[in-house]
């Protein structure tokens, strides 16, 4: 049905979204990695998918990016339909990997050389735009310095400076800052949000939830499933719980108690506090809770506003208990 | 067609200069041809000298002492040991402490009188005295080569012995000895060794370079990028190729300076018969890499590639001699071939164009090899 409307609105449809998937599964022998995922990503967007380990974030990029071929579905990223044409595709998308997969025995320069030789640029252009890059991404310094010796945030400094040597208009980023500290990140997200005003569209993976927060929109992944997508504002005005935050004495106990109730997703230890998940169906959680015999009048209830990670835990949990058909399924990082 | 060749360049900078980097690899590019050039050329002879024997005589006389010396004087052997008896003799060979003994009996002056070997013609006597040998050799026969070379002392002559002019046989067939008249065996050790480090050092080379890139997540940067398939594989094979030429150039050049191998062959036959045996193990290399999962694995398959390189080849023992079926495995190997077309060119000067089974079978080879190459080399992760 997607493909006939894609034929009838013509190529406004195509044009307005960098990536488009429909129904994208991808099986590994007995276990799906990727199960019918429908994705939409509007150009010059940061794009986010936030799951677990295992929720099959890399699968799918590599499904996005032509690495993998799909077991079944539609990908069409930049107008090109894959795997049919994913060589064309080459010269517009930038994939920066999990691993570091530049070379460790060459220089930053001579990286950025390889690459860009890869990419076809003329000497001419080569030498531009390898000291615009370097200063770009803050490795004057270390030009000559090889890969192997740099600091986790030089190496992924460079190897993003590697995706974009060719300008592509789609980068795809997997996890790009599991080995980097939170100063090094904030300068690396303010890299991005640059690209992305230069007209790149992005698509990044993660398992932080303050990282999930700054994509403008966001797709919530679990064992292969889409569980939620939206900008991170609606996912948390629209979450499917309330939460309940308690100021107790004996806080393992009383969590314990808690999440045996049938209305209660989840409840977290954050330091003093139980953070509780109940359902939205609820239309009192506090009076729920404070009837519960395990806490006391004394004990502080109080109805909070959410954050991304209750949204990401009411969205992962509830689907377990709603249809455990689902969690047969694993899932490939 | 430009960006193509740049792209090719491109891989092959990066290879050098990671090769450059890697200075333990870039030693053995240079050690591994000079030390083994060096072992196997003074190790490898088969013109067996001094071998280790013992002697048991029971006639404990004059003559008996000048048999012994004379015998000695050949240099094929080396008295060590003396035995007064059979069975301290077998004891000693079992030992290993000799290879072989030489048991001279009481009667050696009768019997030597009569012997032919003296020269003094055939005796006028019974039928059953004429002919008794000398004496006797008890041999360690399980390494044929040293029992071989003990048997070529059956029929020595002993004319001086009793200082008598050498009755000289003619021969039933006259030998001629063409192109190492000398016999030395490292006028044939030093082409054939061309063949074996090569087919070790090309073989590995190329094998562990598309699996190094997979196993340490190069690959997954590589393949998203515009590199087509043949691409990699050229420009992973070119810098080997430059390698190749160097390590014949050191083995081919110490043989003629240091070992005296005669170099009768043109340059240009040399260079075309490398070339052909260094693609074919270029691109045996890269099927290996197309099927091992890791450089571990990688290495084992050279190994078992190697092995028969070394032993079927003809490298070290002729393939005229080998059974239908290894004749048939030996065919296999580009090593058989190339080991035929660099003797011919070095030794004896001949064309590679009039070694044509072999220079199309290296030629084929190589072709069917880059197919199945490219074929099983797929550009995604699947």
């Amino acid at each position: 049905m997607s493909r006939l409307n894609n034929k009838l609105s013509g190529t406004d449809n195509v044009n307005d979204y960098a990536i488009s998937a429909t129904q994208l599964t991808r099986n590994f022998s007995n276990l799906t990695a990727v199960s019918a995922l429908d994705l939409q990503v509007e150009k010059q967007t940061i794009y986010g998918f936030l799951g677990p380990n295992g929720s099959g974030k890399t699968t799918a990029i590599r499904l996005l990016t032509g690495l993998l071929k799909p077991s079944s579905g539609e990908v069409n990223i930049l107008g090109c339909n894959l795997p049919k044409e994913a060589q064309n595709l080459r010269m517009k998308i930038g994939y920066m990997t999990q691993k570091f997969s530049l070379y460790d025995d060459l220089t930053v320069k001579e990286n950025l050389q390889f690459v860009s030789k890869i990419y076809g640029l003329t000497p001419n252009e080569q030498k531009a735009r390898l000291s615009e890059l370097l200063s770009v991404h803050q490795l004057t310094q270390q030009s000559n310095q090889f890969a192997d010796s740099m600091s986790g945030g030089q190496k992924q400094r460079l190897a993003l400076a590697a995706s974009v040597i060719h300008k592509p208009k789609l980068l795809f980023l997997d996890e790009p800052t599991s080995a980097v500290d939170p100063q090094n990140r904030r300068e690396f997200w303010e890299q991005l949000f640059d690209l992305c005003d230069q007209g790149t569209t992005i698509l990044v993976s993660t398992h932080y939830m303050d990282e999930a927060e700054r994509c403008h929109k966001l797709a919530i992944l679990e064992n292969g499933i889409k569980r939620a997508d939206d900008t991170p504002q609606n996912l948390m005005d629209n979450m499917a719980a309330q939460i309940v935050e308690i100021g107790a004495k004996d806080l393992r106990h009383i969590k314990d108690q808690l999440i045996q109730l049938p209305q209660v997703v989840s409840a977290a230890q954050l330091g003093t506090h139980l953070r509780v998940l109940v359902n939205k169906a609820e239309d009192d959680p506090v009076a729920l809770l404070q009837q519960q015999p395990c806490l006391h009048t004394s004990d502080k209830l109080a109805l909070v506003r959410p954050s991304l990670e209750d949204v990401f835990v009411s969205c992962t949990n509830q689907k377990i208990t709603d249809d455990s058909s689902t969690t047969s399924q694993g899932g490939i990082g | 067609m430009k960006t193509s060749l740049l792209r090719i360049q491109s891989i092959v900078i990066k290879e050098l200069l990671q090769l450059k980097r890697d200075k333990m690899t870039f030693g053995m590019v240079i050690m591994i041809p000079l030390v083994q050039l060096l072992l196997f050329a003074f190790a490898i002879n088969t013109n067996i000298r001094d071998i280790p024997v013992g002697v048991l005589d029971h006639s404990q006389t004059s003559l008996s002492r000048i048999l012994q010396q004379t015998v000695s004087a050949t240099g094929i052997v080396k008295f060590t040991h003396s035995y007064t008896s059979i069975e301290e003799a077998q004891i000693a060979i079992d030992s290993n402490k000799v290879r072989a003994v030489f048991i001279i009996p009481q009667d050696v002056s009768q019997r030597l009188v009569r012997s032919s070997s003296v020269g003094l013609g055939l005796p006028a006597s019974s039928k059953q005295e004429t002919s008794r040998p000398v004496a006797q050799w008890l041999v360690d026969g399980s390494d044929t080569m040293i029992a071989s070379t003990i048997k070529s002392l059956r029929n020595m002559p002993l004319t001086e012995l009793l200082d008598k002019p050498a009755n000289r046989n003619t021969a039933t067939f006259e030998t001629t000895l063409l192109y190492n008249p000398e016999q030395r065996s490292v006028v044939n050790i030093v082409p054939g060794l061309v063949a074996v480090i090569l087919t070790m050092t090309m073989i590995m080379f190329t094998s562990a370079a598309i699996v190094r890139e997979q196993e340490r997540g190069n690959m997954e940067m590589l393949i998203t990028t515009p590199l087509a398939p043949l691409e990699l594989m050229i420009g992973k094979i070119v810098p080997y190729i430059f390698i190749g030429a160097i390590q014949v150039a050191i083995i081919l050049g110490l043989g003629y300076w240091v070992f005296n191998v005669p170099f009768n062959g043109g340059l240009t036959q040399l260079a075309i018969a490398t070339f052909l045996f260094i693609c074919a193990s270029l691109v045996l290399g890269l099927v290996i890499s197309t099927i091992a999962k890791s450089q571990l694995q990688s290495m084992q398959m050279t190994v078992f590639v190697l092995l028969p390189s070394i032993l079927l080849s003809g490298f070290m023992f002729p393939y005229e001699g080998m059974p239908l079926a290894a004749q048939y495995i030996a065919e296999a190997l580009p090593a058989t071939h190339f080991i035929r077309l660099i003797r011919g060119v070095v030794l004896r000067d001949v064309a590679v164009v009039d070694m044509s089974f072999d220079m199309l079978w290296l030629i084929t080879f190589t072709c069917f090899g880059l197919l199945v190459a490219a074929l099983r080399f797929k550009k995604s992760l699947d």
